[in-house]
């Protein structure tokens, strides 16, 4: 494993499986972009495809919903490491076989 | 920012940090510190360690091709704070100043070999579509980039579609040039941790 892939799995460790105020469940949730309930729903599939479109009020709403500050943070942190890595994870596989240069066409899930 | 925590939430050592930093480079802290410095154990801490690995450890690519990608995923993501931070970091690395908005907005700018033309475009549908297939990267590979190219400019790809999204949900302000320019300098002398 490289150095960058060490760090980037101990990142997804952190987030998704250590210490928060948020609950385990709602930030794999919401690393998925799956699962949850409005509004948060709304605003994390927001952060997935169309960040520049958050306004004041998603924020506002997901506070409304009963959600503390510290928990939209750790959400939205969540979806962003979320979409980036399902970007990052589709990628094609390069592996060097017998000096020729194999690309594998990933699963499109 | 929209969250009130990433403004004034931070521990007193690192308001502290703030206010010697605004003392000292007479600019406003910049949000994405603010940032990764808020409950660093949760984001920041393991966040810097990938970009710093990313943007600074061993690699075929530069430091200044590698911030180049950067600035071109954020101005592919429409995002003002990052397009701007890493313009200005990749002019100082390339030691071509103002070059690199030019090459933004026109990748068959000469400055720009091929397999580097090659991987941004790879990296800006990556980037819009979510989606790349083995056409694209044999793209990149006919031009002559090599696959642990490849990796690399996708982990940066990772980092700054992570970083561009918090920029744009967290409503990063967008500060005077002359407080990128201070972040810059840091960023190339002390690199992201």
């Amino acid at each position: 494993m490289s150095n960058i892939e060490r760090a980037r799995q101990a990142l997804l460790r952190r987030v998704l499986e250590g210490d928060g105020k948020a609950s385990l469940a709602d930030r794999r949730a919401a690393f998925n972009n799956s699962a949850l309930a409005e509004p948060v729903r709304r605003l994390v599939n927001k952060v997935a495809g169309n960040p520049r479109g958050i306004a004041e009020e998603d924020i506002k709403r997901a506070r409304q919903s009963g959600l503390t500050e510290d928990q939209i943070f750790e959400i939205v942190v969540c979806a962003a490491i979320g979409q980036a890595s399902r970007q990052y994870d589709q990628r094609k596989r390069l592996s060097k076989k017998r000096g020729r240069i194999e690309i594998e066409t990933p699963d499109p899930r | 920012m929209r969250l009130q925590i990433l403004d004034n939430g931070h521990s007193f050592g690192t308001k502290t940090l703030f206010a010697l930093i605004r003392t000292v480079s007479r600019q406003p802290v910049l949000d994405v510190i603010k940032l990764v410095k808020y409950r660093p154990e949760f984001y920041g801490t393991p966040m810097s360690d990938v970009t710093q690995e990313v943007m600074r450890g061993p690699s075929p690519w530069s430091i200044g091709d590698r911030e180049l990608m950067a600035a071109f995923i954020a101005k592919t993501n429409k995002c003002e704070f990052c397009t701007n931070a890493h313009s200005v970091v990749a002019d100082l690395a390339l030691g071509r100043e103002k070059q690199v908005s030019a090459i933004l907005c026109d990748l068959d700018n000469p400055a720009v070999g091929e397999p580097l033309r090659a991987t941004l475009l790879m990296l800006g549908k990556l980037t819009r579509e979510s989606a790349v297939d083995g056409h694209d990267m044999r793209a990149v590979l006919e031009a002559g980039a090599s696959p642990q190219q490849i990796d690399d400019a996708l982990a940066v790809c990772f980092c700054f579609n992570v970083i561009g999204r918090l920029a744009d949900s967290f409503g990063f302000s967008v500060p005077p040039a002359k407080a990128f320019e201070a972040g810059a300098k840091y960023l190339l002398s002390r690199g992201y941790r």
